[in-house]
């Protein structure tokens, strides 16, 4: 896809440079500083959790075009160990309880939309898009 | 003007009055904007650019680029307090359901529970259960029968709160349901101890008294599964002696058989019931002595049972600093004069 672009994520400059790619494209499509800053703080946020707890992974950023509006595409794949209960990971508190999955609750809020599939042994996969207004 | 517009034009207000005088008024107003926007959930970063285009817009001269790129390193750091702002608020409206559902439950816990205080004309009776949190971990339950007398259980969970609460209502369902032949003391704890053992895990134990008062030959007989100790008031020597009672506690072993005991009751003696949430009680300087206990009964004693109960609950509330550790039952049975 022509309006893909991924950074593999290894260790933790990769992070760094998802985040980069992550603001290039927010700024391109005309996002504020604002929206700049929660997308590369979602992207921190995921692309860390692929360095913590899945070894290795990408994060993905798509231009988005759909019905006169556009958007950012958030995408963090990974074939780590996967997570058992998504309910559990999806609730406030538990990251900070300890364990796995940092914050995803708080990603969802800075997007305007999120779907997390996870099978466990297989790995995890984060779609979240963040809409211009 | 949707609020972020209106909440930019009245930040650029406060903060033109502020650089124009240096005022605490102007000071005040920024600190009445703060509390306007938290209602209206608006996170901190928000606030940040906004004060970072005014002063663009305001001093386009001096707020040259490198002062605004500072920002850049504000506003990411800011975002990162937004994320923690965001849960904390999601966290305070999740507790605020649950300290409701625990309301509700503590009201359905209420009416499974709840039992009378039996009015006998030779008898006084006194009881108070306060929980230590929510949900009571104590129970107590008085019976009535045709052959004129007065049966009264009280168990405490090891443990408080929910558990402690939920264990306590099948205990109350056991009991209910055990037919009227069978509830001598000892048979009513044999039977309680068999449902406890298949019931309940194995960390969870249950203490139990139970008592029937005979009205008729005022003979008090009893069984007690590790419980708490009750007391006795001898009214003629105005002396207090200790219930002799011993036996294991419920669930932990199915075959346990329990003892039955006798006590004679003469006028104006007392027969004091209590769970350790009383004699646990805790003050700065460690668990009351039982002679402090004793003093505070002896100081109510010319009252009605359920005054004293009630006396003696208000002092050891205040003497914890109104903290209770654990829930607190205390039951007074006195035989008229």
């Amino acid at each position: 896809m022509d309006n893909q672009s991924c950074v593999k994520i290894i260790n933790e400059w990769d992070i760094v440079s998802a985040r980069q790619l992550g603001r290039n494209v927010a700024k391109e499509l005309g996002f504020g500083t604002v929206d700049q800053a929660r997308i590369t703080t979602a992207i921190s946020e995921l692309a860390r959790n692929i360095f913590l707890y899945a070894g290795q992974g990408q994060i993905c950023i798509e231009k988005l075009y759909e019905n006169g509006k556009t958007g950012l595409r958030l995408l963090s794949i990974d074939s780590g160990p996967g997570i058992k209960d998504l309910r559990q990971v999806m609730e406030d508190g538990y990251s900070t309880s300890g364990g796995l999955g940092a914050g995803l609750p708080g990603v969802k809020r800075l997007m305007d939309d999120f779907q997390i599939d996870s099978s466990p042994g297989e790995g995890t996969d984060i779609r979240a898009i963040k809409w211009l207004r | 003007m949707d609020f972020r517009q209106k909440l930019e034009s009245k930040y650029r207000e406060i903060l033109t009055n502020y650089l124009a005088d240096r005022s605490e008024q102007a000071l005040y107003q920024g600190q009445k904007l703060s509390r306007n926007a938290i209602e209206r959930n608006i996170p901190p970063e928000e606030i940040v650019s906004i004060h970072r285009n005014i002063m663009a817009e305001m001093f386009p001269e001096k707020f040259n680029d490198r002062m605004q790129e500072s920002f850049d390193i504000l506003l990411e750091v800011m975002v990162a307090y937004g994320f923690a702002y965001r849960e904390h608020q999601n966290l305070k409206h999740i507790q605020q359901e649950l300290r409701t559902e625990m309301e509700i439950a503590a009201n359905v816990q209420k009416t499974l529970l709840g039992t009378e205080i039996p009015c006998k004309k030779d008898m006084d009776i006194g009881a108070i259960s306060v929980p230590a949190k929510h949900m009571n971990g104590d129970y107590f339950n008085f019976v009535e029968d045709e052959n004129n007398s007065v049966s009264i259980a009280i168990a405490d969970v090891i443990g408080k709160g929910l558990p402690a609460a939920l264990c306590m209502s099948m205990i109350k369902y056991a009991m209910d349901s055990l037919p009227e032949n069978r509830k001598t003391p000892t048979l009513v704890l044999e039977n309680l101890n068999r449902v406890v053992e298949q019931n309940v895990d194995l960390t969870m134990f249950i203490t139990m008294f139970y008592g029937t008062y005979h009205i008729d030959h005022h003979i008090f007989s009893y069984a007690s599964a590790g419980h708490e100790p009750g007391l006795f008031y001898h009214a003629e020597t105005q002396t207090f002696s200790e219930l002799p009672a011993k036996g294991l506690l419920l669930g932990i072993e199915k075959n346990t058989k329990y003892r039955k005991y006798e006590k004679e009751v003469m006028p104006g003696d007392m027969i004091i019931l209590m769970s350790d949430g009383v004699t646990e009680s805790r003050t700065k300087e460690g668990f009351i002595e039982r002679e402090e206990l004793l003093a505070l009964i002896e100081k109510n004693i010319h009252l009605k049972a359920q005054n004293i109960v009630q006396n003696v609950y208000k002092e050891l509330e205040k003497l914890q600093d109104f903290q209770l550790r654990d829930d607190f039952t205390l039951i007074i049975l006195r035989r008229n004069v």
